[in-house]
C-alpha cells in the first residue's frame, strides 16, 4: 500500500503521464482512497493547467529597439572584420 | 580571412519546425540578417520573460537579453543542429542571469545546483478544494498579476525549472539540458515548484466556505 509521501513523490510523473501502467494504477488506487492526495492531485492538475495558459506579453517596444540596435551593430562589426 | 561556414546537416529524424529552424541559423552564419532577425522576434519575448523570472529585475533582464543575443550571434558556429536553438540561447541567457544574481549578491554565490531543503513536511500545508474553474473569477490582467507574483515568491532555481517547463513547455531533458541540470535535479525541482505554486494559488482559487487545513 501507497503512503501518501509515496505518493506525493510520484506526483509530478503522474500528472506529465509518465509513470508506467502498474505504478500508475497504484497511483489511482490511492487518491481514490485518500481525500487529501486526491484533493492536493485535482489542485496540482489545475495549477500546471493556469499556467500553461500563462500569456507572454510581448517585450516592451525599446527594449525590443535597443536589443536590434545592438545586434546590428555586432553584425557591423562582424562584416567590417570580415572584409579586413 | 573570413572562416568558411559549414552548414549543418539535418539529421533525418527532425521535424519540419527543426528543419525550418536549422536552416534560418545556416542562413544567419552565412551573414543573413533576415534569418537572424527572425530567430530573434521569435524568441525575444520567452527570454526576456525568463531573464525576469530569474534576476527580477527589469534593467538587468535587459542586459541578459541583450547578452544572450549577442553571444549566440557570436557563436553562432557552435550551434549543434541535435538541440533546439531556443534551448541552446536559453543556456546562454541562464548563464547571463546567473552571473547577474552573482554580482548582486556578492556575499554568497548563486547557482541553480544548489542544495534544497527537503523537509518534507513543509511542502504541504493546505488542503482545500478550488473551485471547477477558478480562474474564471478573476480578468486576464489580475489572474496574470497572481500567477506571476506567485512564481516570483519561489526561489531561483525553482522559478527557472518552472518557466522552461510548465510554461514555455518544453520537456523534461530539454529543460535539464537548458540549465545545465541533470534529469533527476528538473524533476525534483519541478515538483517543489508545482507544489509551492498550488499551495500559493489555493489562497485565491479555493472554494468559498472551504476553509480545511490539513497537516501531512
Ligand atoms: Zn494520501
Amino acid at each position: 500500500m501507497l503512503t501518501c509521501k509515496d505518493f506525493l513523490a510520484e506526483l509530478s510523473d503522474f500528472l506529465d503521464e509518465k509513470t508506467d501502467a502498474e505504478l500508475r494504477a497504484k497511483l489511482e488506487r490511492h487518491i481514490a482512497e485518500c481525500p487529501n492526495c486526491w484533493v492536493i492531485c485535482d489542485t496540482t492538475r489545475k495549477t500546471i493547467s493556469v499556467y500553461k495558459g500563462m500569456k507572454c506579453y510581448p517585450i516592451p517596444d525599446e527594449v525590443h529597439s535597443r536589443l536590434l540596435a545592438a545586434v546590428e551593430r555586432k553584425m557591423e562589426a562582424k562584416k567590417a572584420a570580415g572584409k579586413a | 580571412m573570413a572562416t568558411e561556414s559549414v552548414p549543418i546537416a539535418a539529421p533525418f529524424e527532425l521535424s519540419p519546425e527543426a528543419k525550418e529552424e536549422l536552416e534560418l541559423v545556416n542562413r544567419a552564419r552565412e551573414g543573413d540578417a533576415t534569418a537572424f532577425s527572425t530567430l530573434l522576434n521569435r524568441y525575444e519575448g520567452k527570454i526576456f520573460r525568463l531573464a525576469m523570472n530569474i534576476t527580477q529585475n527589469r534593467e538587468d533582464a535587459e542586459d541578459v537579453l541583450q547578452e544572450a543575443f549577442l553571444k549566440a550571434y557570436e557563436h553562432l558556429d557552435q550551434f549543434q543542429g541535435n538541440s533546439k536553438f531556443y534551448t541552446w540561447i536559453v543556456r546562454i541567457a541562464v548563464n547571463q542571469a546567473l552571473m547577474k544574481l552573482r554580482k548582486r549578491k556578492t556575499d554568497r554565490s548563486v547557482s541553480l545546483d544548489e542544495q534544497i531543503d527537503t523537509g518534507e513536511d513543509t511542502v504541504v500545508r493546505e488542503i482545500a478544494s478550488w473551485d471547477p474553474d477558478p480562474e474564471q473569477q478573476f480578468s486576464q490582467d489580475e489572474l496574470h498579476t497572481i500567477l506571476q507574483e506567485a512564481v516570483d515568491e519561489l526561489a531561483p532555481i525553482y522559478r527557472a525549472v518552472f518557466v522552461l517547463r510548465d510554461v514555455d513547455g518544453l520537456s523534461t531533458e530539454e529543460t535539464a539540458e537548458a540549465l545545465g541540470l541533470s534529469i533527476p535535479a528538473v524533476k525534483s525541482r519541478l515538483l517543489r515548484a508545482r507544489l509551492q505554486l498550488r499551495e500559493k494559488l489555493t489562497r485565491f482559487f479555493k472554494r468559498k466556505g472551504d476553509n480545511a487545513f490539513a497537516y501531512m
